[in-house]
Parts: structure tokens; sequence; C-alpha cells
């Protein structure tokens, strides 16, 4: 197995132990340990909640910078679709993609053009028949890695497909081979993302044996150096240079995915919590009839993403606009392009007790015992997110039952209880002497 | 042998939001005992359905699960009315599920049917006006 490299970490100069992102971690992946968080990371899936929650900005994603273009000598930013709702005063595509280029680089490769690719190959085997149902969309890294750690049962229920992202970036490459005569090593390409996971993704090589992104540049990272050119880019400077249709921009909002699948019974899911619940119950049976599923990590789909620069809301509102002017037209990827996991998802049961059933069985009621005796208030105080999972921190040696400050109290009390007790059968005792000695 | 692992859950009779709850706790349990996720699955999914009959026909009851290695046991059991024709009730489709409860999309005769597919071994004991006791049986290795 190999060792977890993690896109979201922790400035711990920033971190003030508060229970924020302890509180709301998916995964419970953290930890409160000598006052400052720490991530398990066995458990993180990088959906970048804690990001989002943290009021003291310590929760980061560790991703590239743009000093990275000067690796190659051809560099192409990959521009995920949410990016498009990134600027308040412009709609134009051209005009983001063309102020993109003064950044430095020497192309731009829409995502959104892979997207529409993946759109046409789901179609496609939905038409097939030969999908498991509900067939699960392959899109969101975070909700690739939940399945990986929670839902063993529904890794066959994933379309095995490349993101948008992958694809994208293998056309990119073999376009600009073609143009400029370069080596495929010598072009360099860049995903600007919205997205945390996608910087694990991408170092981690998931579900593709080496990833076809040589970096990932936060959105928020470029809108910064971008701001002022977007809003003063003259006229002859604007090049055309968008060709995805809308089919591929409507990726960025939640339910755009689904819809243009056009399968008859979709459902598309948003923010984590919610795509828990959700596949609690596809693993029920309950939702055997459903032919798609669209399940996003992040509220409101990608333009809700932990790297993005405006708010979820106006960035939907935008991309919605978008769509309203722009085409359905469609450019084909390269044939050649296998648009299929290079290999699957493999389950890693990280929530096991014990390998042996039998002592993982004697650590359950162990937990069970411990749990009876705490107050059940889940404040998060002793450092894990609840009382159970203290309980099980435990009898997995992570922690010890006076973490628990109602507990510590019951302790310090029993104590001083006794030292009352004791020091008062000295007194009695020396009085008894004194009654002895007249 | 060490000895089995036992919970006991009580099932809420008038929430049908809740039916759900202990087959959900159920398989959290099994999946951090480190079970095969295919027996959690085939556990979950009958626990569910019996959740659902206990709600919809007996106002609840009881239901006691027993964890061994090599073998899950879970028994429900209900006062409920009982069930008249139990060779009905195996059928596919079959319900006397009233209007009001397939409105909200249960009811659609499965209950039973689902429960003895993803079992291995059902054994149903049922009289009128008493109530029914429905013992699955799941073997977890091999």
């Amino acid at each position: 197995m190999e060792t977890y490299w993690h896109s979201v970490t922790l400035d711990k100069n920033l971190c003030k132990g508060c229970t924020n992102c302890l509180k709301h971690c998916p995964t419970q992946a953290i930890r409160v340990q000598k006052g400052k968080a720490k991530i398990l990371k066995e458990r993180c899936i990088d959906c970048g909640e804690c990001i989002r929650v943290c009021p003291y900005h310590a929760k980061k994603a560790v991703a590239d910078s743009l000093d990275m273009l000067k690796e190659f000598k051809y560099s192409i930013a990959l521009v995920a679709p949410a990016f498009y709702g990134q600027f308040s005063k412009t709609e134009n595509i051209d005009v983001i993609l063309s102020a993109l280029l003064d950044l430095g680089f020497d192309d731009v490769f829409e995502v959104a053009r892979g997207a529409q690719a993946v759109t046409a190959k789901t179609k496609e085997l939905l038409a097939s028949g030969e999908l498991l149902k509900p067939a699960i969309s392959s899109a969101c890294p975070a909700v690739l890695r939940l399945i990986a750690i929670k839902f063993p049962n529904l890794i066959a229920n994933i379309i095995p497909l490349k993101s948008p992202m992958e694809v994208s970036a293998e056309q990119a490459r073999r376009e600009a081979v073609c143009k400029m005569g370069l080596k495929p090593e010598e072009i360099g390409v860049f995903f600007i993302s919205p997205c945390a996971a996608k910087a694990t993704f991408v170092k981690g090589n998931y579900t593709v044996k080496k990833s076809e992104v040589d970096g990932v540049i936060p959105i928020k990272d470029i809108c910064i150096k971008m701001s002022r050119s977007v809003n003063k880019i003259a006229d002859e400077n604007i090049r055309e240079l968008r060709n995805a249709g809308k089919s591929g921009v409507i990726w960025a909002t939640s339910g755009g995915e689904a819809e243009t699948t056009n399968a008859e019974k979709v459902i598309a899911v948003d923010e984590i919590h919610n795509v828990i619940k959700l596949f609690e119950d596809i693993e029920d049976g309950k939702l055997d009839d459903i032919d798609y599923v669209e399940a996003l990590a992040c509220p409101g789909g990608c333009v809700g993403g932990p790297l993005t620069a405006e708010n979820s809301f106006s960035a939907r509102s935008k991309i919605q606009r978008i769509c309203k002017y722009i085409d359905d037209d469609m450019l084909d990827l390269d044939e050649k392009i296998n648009m299929f996991w290079d290999e699957s998802i493999v389950y890693r049961p990280i929530m096991n007790l014990d390998p042996d059933i039998n002592v993982a069985m004697q650590k359950m009621m162990e937990i069970e015992r411990l749990f009876e005796g705490f107050p059940k208030l889940d404040c998060g105080s002793c450092g894990s997110p609840s009382c159970r999972a203290l309980a099980e921190d435990i009898v997995r040696g992570y922690a010890k039952e006076t973490d628990c400050i109602f507990k510590l109290r019951e302790k310090v009390s029993a104590l001083a209880h006794d030292m009352i007790e004791l020091e008062n059968l000295n007194m009695h005792l020396a009085k008894s002497d004194e009654t002895e000695e007249k | 042998m060490a000895e089995g692992m036992k919970l006991h859950f009580e099932v809420n009779g008038d929430d049908f939001t809740r039916a759900g709850e202990t087959s959900s706790k159920v398989k959290k349990t099994l999946s951090q005992l480190g079970f095969n996720p295919e027996v959690i699955r085939k556990v979950a999914i009958a626990m569910y359905e019996g959740e659902i009959n206990m709600v919809i026909h007996a106002e609840g009851g009881d239901i006691d699960v027993e964890i061994l290695p090599e073998r899950i046991t879970v028994v429900m059991k209900d006062v409920g009315p009982g069930i008249p024709d139990l060779d009905m009730a195996m059928q596919e489709g079959f319900s006397t599920a009233d209007h009001s409860v397939r409105e909200l999309g249960f009811g659609a005769g499965m209950g039973l049917p689902n429960m003895k597919k993803y079992s291995d071994s059902m054994d149903i004991d049922t009289k009128i006006g008493v109530g029914t006791t429905v013992t699955l049986g799941f073997v977890a290795q091999g």
C-alpha cells in the first residue's frame, strides 16, 4: 500500500486547537492533541471541509505555484469550468482565457471540453445497459476517496471513466506536441483548480498509472494575479480561445453533469455529508431503480470548492448566465485517448479495530463500556470528535479516559474527597493521641 | 471459542424517518469489526426491510443481534397483528400495507422476499393477534 500524501495540511502556528474542524470532518479524520489539530492521514479524503470551516485559516491545501512554469519549454493552463464564475465584471470566457495567457502560459485548454467527452462516453455506457445501477459518477476525487474508505460495496457502481481533467490534459499535450513539434515531457500542463483533492489525485496518480497533469494551481492564487488584467484587457488582446460547449461548462455547478447525461432517473447530490447519507441509502438497496448519481463533495458543486475565490452562489449564477450565451458545439478528443481508468479503486478498511475479528469484538465491547460512562455531550474538549470516537481512540491506544474533562472532574473530585477523608482521619487520630497523653 | 457480541435495539413504531437507524448502526459496528463488505451489505439490506415491516405493520418492536466471527443472527420481534397467510406474504409484490404507507414509497411487497433473498436462513414464527418473530441468519466466513 502506498503512503498517503495529502493536499490538505495544517499550519500549526495559526491553529488555536478549537473544535471547528474536529466537529465538521466527515470521516472523523481530525484530533486535537496538545492544543493543535492533527490530521489522521489514512482517514482524510481531502474534501476540504476543514479549510472551509477554520476561522483562523490554519488549514491549507498544498498545491503548486506559477514558478513551476519555468521548468517547461511550453506551458498550458488547463482551466476548470468553475474558473469562469470567479470574475464579477465579466462573463466573457475569451476575456478570461486571454487574461490568463498574460500570466505566462503559452496556451490554454478548457477542461469543459474533456467534460463533454466524458459525458458522451457516459451516455454510451448508460445506453449499453451494462452498468450496475445506480451508476455513480467518477468525477469528484474526494467522493472516490470516500467510497474507498467507507463504501466498499459501491466501488462496483462507479463508472470507471477518467476525470475530465485527466482526459483534457492528455488531449492538450497531444495537440501541443503536434502544433509545436516538442517532446511530450517539454510541455507542462497545469490544472487551474477549485479543488484540493485534485492535487492529491495528481500527485498520487489515483485511477491512472501516471497523471498527465504536471501541476495544480489554486484558482484563488490565479484570481488575485488576474483581477486587474481581466478588467483592463484591451480589445485587440482578446483572442478567440473558447471552444467548449455549454454541456461541458455546466459541470462547474451541481446538477449540471447529471443533466447532460439525459438519463431518465438521476440524482445529483452535493456537500460531503449529504453524499454520505445518500450512499448509505444506496448501500441499503433503497435506490436500485436510479440510473445515474452525480455526487460532488463541495456545496454547490465545483464552484463551491475550497480553492475558489468567489462565493459559490455568485459563481453559480455566473455559470448559468454564461451557459445561456454559448452554444453547445463539441470538439471530439483524439480517438487514441483511453477514457477508462488504468487501475480501479481499492477498498481501504481503515475503520477496522483489529485484523482478528475475535480481538476486534473484545475491543468493541470495551468501546461500548467506556462510551456508557461518558456524558454523551460530544463537546470535543477531549480532542476527539465525539464521546464515541473518544472511546474508540482509547481502545486504539491514542487517548486516555481522563482526556474527557467530565471524567477528569469526577476523578479530581474523588481524589479531593479521599484527601479530605484522610486529613479528617489524621486529625481524629491526633486528637485521640492527645487524650491518651492526658 | 470467544464469546459472541450481543446488541439490542428498540424500533420506534411511529416514525418512518427513523426506520433504518438500527441497520445503519449494525452496519457501522460490523464494518469496524472487519466483516466482509458483502456480508455487511446483506445484513444491512435484510435488516432495513425488517425494520420497515415492524414500523408499517406492528408499531415497532425489538431487534437482537448476535455477532460471532462465523455467523450473524438477527432476531426481529414484534407484538403486532401477525401474518395471516405466510405463503402469500412471501410472494414478491404482495402487500397488505395501506394507501398512506404506499404514498410514502413503502409497501411494495418486497419486504419478506428481500429478507429471504439477502439472508442465508430465515425463520418466521407468527401468531395472529400475538405477534411475529423473524430470525435471520448470515454466514460470515467462507
